[in-house]
Order: structure tokens, then sequence, then C-alpha cells
């Protein structure tokens, strides 16, 4: 149990350092194919969520594939489109986009029907028609949880990532996989190192970038609590303590 | 690529039904015992956190940072403590996943209870631990159950990945399929993840119509 022996070694090594296998180009590896996989899924994903949850139809739809989708074993899906389609990171790119779409299909489709059905009435009453009702009104109030549902599209990407690379995909992954092939375990340890750190460095992006994204009047704060005690009803496109539960899914 | 090698070659599977069945049982108790230890842990905690409020933002922090942590990370990060393809190394990152899970549905639960409903226990007469019995824990069933379905299913498709750390249940069949370029495991292998996850959703959901009769209908 020598953990800063295992870091000195996996830093150390000069072959870590430059070259095709240093941690930069590793680490470049894995955010571009993870962006690529992200955004991939959110160009369907996130216009088709808008769309089910501004009409109301086809929310089954969403219920089920999120369903089926937590069920699929990752390895299996990687493995399987890698034999089927070749060796290739373009074999990998098409499990990663389809485990990508449903938390973002979630998110898009149960945040714009959690919008105040009052506020989007309103909307409508001032003549906004209904796509400018759902970009102008419904997306900014449903953009906290739209921005969580990426959330949890990015983490589930950059994890299948690492295990994708058992299949030959590069990134971080590949120290893990190379460690355990070679039983050098401080590549292995050196890897998961890494990927840990960038898992919760983009959970820490995507928390600020939801505060930011938060309208003005729903944000928690002395603003909105003067307005409450000042006997308005607070501006709030959903409740906090009961929010719409289309699918109750994992934080 | 696959040289004429067929989809599926039924026999193998005809061949393998025992080997199969083996490996599920293997992974439903390297999936499902995680997330029976999670829910002992999960309530107890969701007690305390609905009774010192304050408790529950910092673990709720710390369990979404937990949640989002990538799975194989976690297991190579544990082998020097539980070693290489042994059980522990597998279940007890999925037991904290499970716990991420079940602590804010135990929290959300135990909190749905209204007051006067509390209010009303007491005054006939219920102590403390008797209405926790009687009236908060069958109260916050629904909310459990519906907390375990998400726990015990993305339990049963991570507990697939251990296979890399060479204990991984059904996951065993990607590995094996991917080593000799041979499709019938890898797709045994997801079909029979995808039903046991299946059939433990609606043995949860059967447990929630004979333990929450109350709620039957109620669409959650």
């Amino acid at each position: 149990m020598n953990w800063l022996g295992w870091l000195h070694d996996f830093f150390a090594d000069p072959a870590h350092r430059s070259g095709p296998d240093s941690i930069v180009h590793r680490l470049l590896e894995h955010l571009a194919f993870s962006a690529e996989a992200l955004g991939l899924s959110a160009l369907v994903a996130l216009p088709l969520g808008l769309l089910i949850g501004y009409s109301g139809r086809g929310l089954f739809l969403v219920t089920a594939v999120a369903g089926v989708a937590r069920a699929l074993p990752t390895l299996g899906l990687v493995t399987l489109a890698v034999l089927l389609a070749g060796v290739g990171d373009t074999a990998v790119l098409l499990p990663l986009t389809a485990l990508a779409a449903p938390p973002m299909l979630v998110a898009a489709a149960e945040g714009v029907r959690g919008t105040d059905p009052d506020v989007r009435d309103a909307a409508r009453g001032i003549g906004l028609t209904h796509p400018q009702t759902l970009l102008r009104v419904c997306v900014p109030a449903a953009a906290p949880t739209l921005l969580a549902g990426v959330r949890t599209a990015s983490v589930q990407v950059i994890a299948t990532a690492t295990v994708a690379a058992y299949v030959g995909l590069g990134g971080l992954g590949r120290y893990v996989i190379d460690g355990l092939a070679t039983r050098d375990y401080p590549t292995t340890v050196g890897g998961a190192l890494l990927v840990v750190l960038l898992a919760v460095g983009v959970q820490l992006l995507f928390a600020l970038l939801i505060r930011l994204a938060a309208p003005p009047g729903t944000r928690p704060g002395p603003r909105t609590r003067a307005r409450r005690t000042g006997g308005a009803a607070p501006l709030t496109p959903t409740d906090p303590a009961n929010p719409p539960a289309l699918v109750k899914d994992a934080p | 690529m696959l040289d004429g090698e067929p989809l599926v070659r039924w026999h193998w599977l005809g061949d393998h039904l025992g080997y199969l069945a083996d490996l599920t049982a293997d992974h439903a108790v390297i999936a499902l015992v995680p997330v029976l230890l999670a829910l002992l842990l999960a309530v107890p905690l969701g007690l305390a956190c609905a009774r010192f409020p304050r408790l529950y933002q910092p673990l709720a922090a710390v369990f979404n940072v937990v949640y989002a942590l990538p799975s194989l990370a976690v297991f190579v990060v544990l082998i020097p403590y539980t070693g290489l393809a042994t059980r522990q190394t597998v279940m007890v990152p999925l037991t904290c996943y499970a716990l991420a899970v079940l602590l804010p549905t135990a929290v959300d639960g135990l909190r749905a209870v209204p007051e006067p409903v509390r209010q009303a226990a007491t005054a006939m007469g219920y102590g403390p631990w008797r209405r926790l019995a009687a009236v908060e824990l069958p109260a916050s069933v629904p909310y459990l159950i519906g907390g375990l379905r998400v726990a015990a299913v993305s339990s049963i498709s991570l507990a697939a990945v251990g296979a890399l750390v060479g204990r991984g249940g059904l996951g065993y069949l990607f590995v094996d399929g991917f080593q000799r370029t041979f499709p019938t495991p890898i797709l045994a292998g997801i079909v029979l993840v995808a039903l046991l996850a299946l059939a433990t959703d609606l043995l949860l959901v059967a447990a929630r119509r004979v333990l929450a009769p109350w709620e039957r209908g109620a669409a959650r």
C-alpha cells in the first residue's frame, strides 16, 4: 500500500510526460472523444426531449427509454459494437452516443413539463407563438434541469469511455487497462486517479453552470426570500419540495 | 470484424445453460447484496438526516460526488485493499453507489409523513420508536422502493464492469466473447443482464403492492 511511491512512479515516467502516451495527450483524447459523443447525442436528445415535454406527447417513450438504458451493461454494448463494426473509434462512438441520450432526453422533457402552466399561459396570452414560448420561456426556466441532465450524461460518457479502453479506445482508460494487463499497478492507479479527478472536475463545472443558469427569481437567496415575505407569489417554475416526478431518476 | 461468424450460435447457448445459470446467480449476488446493504445503511442514516437537517446537505454532497465516480476507476483503486478478482472489490463500490441513490429517497420518504399524522400518532400514545415502526417507516415504503428500483437496476448493469478486474458475473461473457471474437456470449450476457434487471424491477413493484397497498393504482 504505497500510494506515494505508485503515484511518483506514474507521474515521473518519461513516457507519461511527452509523446502519445503522455498524460496531457491521453486527457485530451478522453475529452475530445467524450465531447464528440455528448455533442452528437445532445443534437438528437435535447430537441426531441423539449418537444416531448412541451407537447406532453410521447412521455411514456421517455420513461421506457430511460428504464431500458439503465439496465443495459455498457461493457457488453462496447464489446459488441467493436465485434460488429470493427476496431476503431467510430465503432465505440455509437454505444457511447446512445448511452448519453437517455439522461438528456429525460431532463429536457421533465424540465419543460415542469414549467408553471400559468407562466406558459401568460406567454401565450401576450402573443408569443408556441416555438417562442418554448424557446424564450420554457427553456430558460428549465435550464438548471437541462444542465443537470447534460451533467449526468457527461459523467456517464466519461466513465464509459474509460471502460472502452478495453476494446482499444485511447484516453485515460488506457492507463487503467494497460496497467491491469501488465500488472503495472502504478500505471493503473495513476490512470484511475486521473479519471476520478476528471469526473469530479466535470461535476464541479456543471454545479457552477447550473447555479449560473438558474433564472433570476428562482435562485434561492435573500432577494427571493424578501419577495416571498412581501406577500407576492414567488415565480418558481417548480416547487423544490415537490418536483414534477415524470421519472424518478438517479441523482 | 466477424468473418462468417453468425451473430448467435444457438447450440452454444444450449450447451452452456448450466454455465449461464451459474454466472447469472453470481451476478445477482454481486449486484444485489450491495443494494440490500445500502438499504440497511440508508434507513438509519436517513433517520439521522431527517432529524438533524444540517447533516443532510454535506452527506448528500459527498454521495453526489461518489455517484459520479467512474466504476472502473473505483474498482482498481480498491484492489490493493480487497484483492484482484474478489467479490469485495466490486461489492464495496456498488454499495456506495446504491447508498447514493437510496439516502435521498429515504430522507424524502421520512419527511413525507404529514405533520398532523405524526401528531395524531403521538396523541394516540405512540412513543417515538413505535411511531417510527408503525407510521413513519411504512409511509416511506413507496419512496424507498422507488429508490430501490433505480439502485438495483443500475447496480446490475454496473456489476458487469467488474469483469475487467476479474469478478463481474455475467460481465465475464463480454470479456470472453471479445477475446475470442465470438458475439454469442456477448449477446447472451446483454440479454441476461437486462432480464435480471427486469425481474428485479418486477419483484420490487410486487413488493410495493404488498407493503404499500394504499399506493395501488398511483402512478409512481
